[in-house]
């Protein structure tokens, strides 16, 4: 606009079109002031996001930094790559990358087993008192925090007083185990507590899938004579099997990030059993608070932040394939 | 085909039962446990047929009453304050970008979105929150980080807010001058009860379950929420006399049934939410649906 009213020559053409560009800015005045308090509704949101979830994003190049406190994150010194040289140099790295793909693959499978045939089971009961009172108690150890699971787990596994080792063992004739320090059983003992907590979920999932079958399918079958198991695996399994393929390729995305209260509260932080439960979180949460060493920690977090990050946006990409209204995005 | 039906009933059921003992076994052994003679536990064992009764682990903790009452009321405080701000800014966020005329809409959105993909992890946020807003040490430690809002309820509020609520409604009111302030207030949250109740009953149980927050940002044990008390005593039975919050601190650790003890103040913990389930749980289970299906 300075430029046409110091160009006298560009002024007489120029004018309807400065007109307009007036009152356009009218309007975008007028829409800036109708929508003004819609942005200030939004602004306590969007504020809380920038601390909580956007500053520690930038805050991640503290793993290519030597982390002084007296500087912050950003006055302490670069130091490149070193904090990953060091962890990828330990076999901390491995074991704990190992663990989180392991469990968490583990997990996947067995809840999508178990919870499938649960809500399967679950929707053949005519009972309703009876199927919603299984649902219900199914779904109970998921309501729990992690701390009282492990008090239920120290129940069952105290080395000197637990159900294990004072009731369960000596009836089958063996010796006393030490539970809390010795590594290989947890494998299983984490699995079994994981799907005992979180399969509720899951059939709950499935099961509202399997309810919203048409029931005519099922009649038709039972007229055409298929047995319930053929129903099962004929009709069941085929139309719920997108919500399958989305609840695994979204678990599958988030593979890298692990439930750090069951491994970290259910074997009560014990150093002696770090070689099966040491996951990427609980090396980070260690790192920080309890060993001080922050430039591995952190590497670690860039490391699982990363790669977690390439690991949802493959996920999506395939459930988009799929089918494009179970994506994400 | 009855036979058939009959079959399935009855192998339905018993399996069902099975996975249902499995589910509430653990509790029982614990409530028995609650209620055992020291020293038969440390004879026979955590048991669910102990040889002999006693409320000796209740009565210590009733002494203990003062640092058990305190800590329940920071998790009520915190479960409350942390509930309602988290619906008023969450609701506060989705409903602009709900809005199909509203501009940036898409930016904004997405910039909602992309906290569900990617995160900065612990070490980030906790220097953020220790060395930048000197959290540690404070209620808001409790309150704020992680729990407060989260990207997946504001687009599971701002899809219900799409698909619920009738644009026209909106339009009218805009046309009659009501400002958007009282548009949002008086008809959209009204409308909107079910997915505020939804998301409220997640909160809850989220701020009353934590245990994270206290064990990343505090180390003044008069700021533990019940959880926090639960996690401390764990590791460290004596934690409650030993902390100088005992009342009757300095008490000989000899009279203390630790092992019963242990067992009663999980019960304490877990007994509220075990009583609430049963009225909650038809939300509960809706609530899972929705989640998953919109995510």
């Amino acid at each position: 606009m300075e430029q046409t009213t110091g160009n006298k020559g560009k002024v007489a053409a120029a004018a309807p079109q400065q007109a307009k560009q007036v009152a356009k800015s009218n309007v975008k005045k007028k829409q800036f002031k109708r929508y003004l308090p819609l942005f200030l509704m939004m602004l306590p949101g969007l504020a809380y996001l920038i601390i909580n979830n956007y500053a520690p994003m930038f805050g991640l190049i503290i793993a290519f930094k030597n982390i002084n406190f007296a500087q912050g994150i950003w006055g302490s010194e670069w130091i490149g790559l070193q904090n990953f040289e060091y962890l990828f140099k330990t076999t901390d790295a491995y074991i704990i990358t190992r663990n989180t793909i392991l469990y968490n693959g583990g997990f996947i499978i067995l809840n999508l087993v178990i919870a499938v045939g649960i809500a399967i089971l679950l929707n053949e009961i005519r009972s309703k008192i009876m199927a919603r009172f299984y649902q219900s108690v199914v779904l109970l150890p998921f309501l729990i925090s992690m701390v009282i699971v492990s008090y239920l787990v120290y129940a069952v596994l105290s080395i000197e007083t637990g159900f294990m080792n004072k009731t369960v063992l000596p009836l089958l004739g063996l010796d006393a185990i030490s539970w809390y320090s010795e590594a290989q059983y947890w494998p299983y003992i984490l699995t079994i507590v994981h799907v005992w907590k979180s399969v509720g979920f899951y059939c709950v999932v499935y099961l509202a899938a399997i309810i919203g079958i048409d029931q005519e399918y099922y009649e038709a079958a039972t007229l055409d004579g298929a047995s319930k198991w053929q129903q099962i695996k004929s009709i069941t399994l085929p139309l719920i099997s997108p919500v399958i393929t989305m609840m695994t390729l979204l678990a599958i995305g988030r593979i890298f990030y692990s439930d750090f209260g069951l491994f970290y509260q259910v074997p009560m932080d014990a150093g002696a059993l770090s070689d099966t439960t040491n996951v990427i979180d609980t090396y980070v949460y260690r790192g920080l608070m309890q060993l001080g060493d922050i430039g591995m920690s952190s590497a670690a977090g860039l490391y699982q932040s990363l790669v977690g990050f390439i690991l949802v946006l493959l996920a999506n990409y395939i459930v988009r394939k799929i089918n494009k209204d179970n994506a994400l995005f | 085909m009855t036979h058939e039906n009959k079959l399935w009933q009855w192998a339905a059921n018993v399996f069902m039962m099975a996975v249902s003992l499995a589910c509430l076994l653990p509790f029982a052994l614990l409530v028995i446990s609650s209620f055992t003679d020291e020293q038969a536990i440390i004879s026979n064992g955590y048991s669910f047929f102990p040889k002999q009764f006693s409320l000796t682990a209740y009565g210590y903790l009733l002494d203990q009453s003062q640092e058990l009452l305190r800590a329940y009321g920071i998790t009520i405080l915190v479960t409350v304050l942390g509930t309602s701000v988290s619906l008023v800014i969450t609701s506060m966020l989705a409903y602009p970008l709900s809005r199909r005329d509203i501009p940036l809409r898409n930016p904004l959105a997405f910039f909602v979105f992309f906290t569900m993909l990617f995160n900065g992890g612990l070490v980030p946020t906790y220097l953020i929150y220790t060395q930048y807003l000197d959290i540690k040490n404070t209620i808001w430690a409790l309150i704020i980080p992680g729990l407060l809002m989260n990207g997946f309820n504001v687009m599971l509020m701002r899809t219900f807010f799409i698909t619920s609520i009738p644009v026209p409604i909106l339009e009218s009111a805009y046309i009659d001058g009501a400002t958007e302030f009282k548009t949002f207030r008086s008809i959209v949250l009204p409308l909107s009860l079910p997915i505020l109740a939804t998301i409220g009953l997640f909160q809850t149980i989220g701020y009353w379950n934590d245990w994270f927050n206290g064990l990343v940002y505090l180390t003044d044990p008069k700021l533990f929420s019940i959880q926090n008390i639960l996690n401390r005593i764990l590791t460290d039975i004596q934690f409650l006399s030993n902390s100088g919050l005992g009342s009757n601190a300095g008490q000989s650790m000899a009279k203390m049934p630790s092992g019963t003890v242990r067992m009663a103040i999980a019960v304490v913990g877990v007994i509220p939410i075990l009583i609430a389930y049963p009225f909650f749980q038809k939300y509960f289970v809706k609530g899972i649906t929705i989640g998953a299906v919109k995510g």
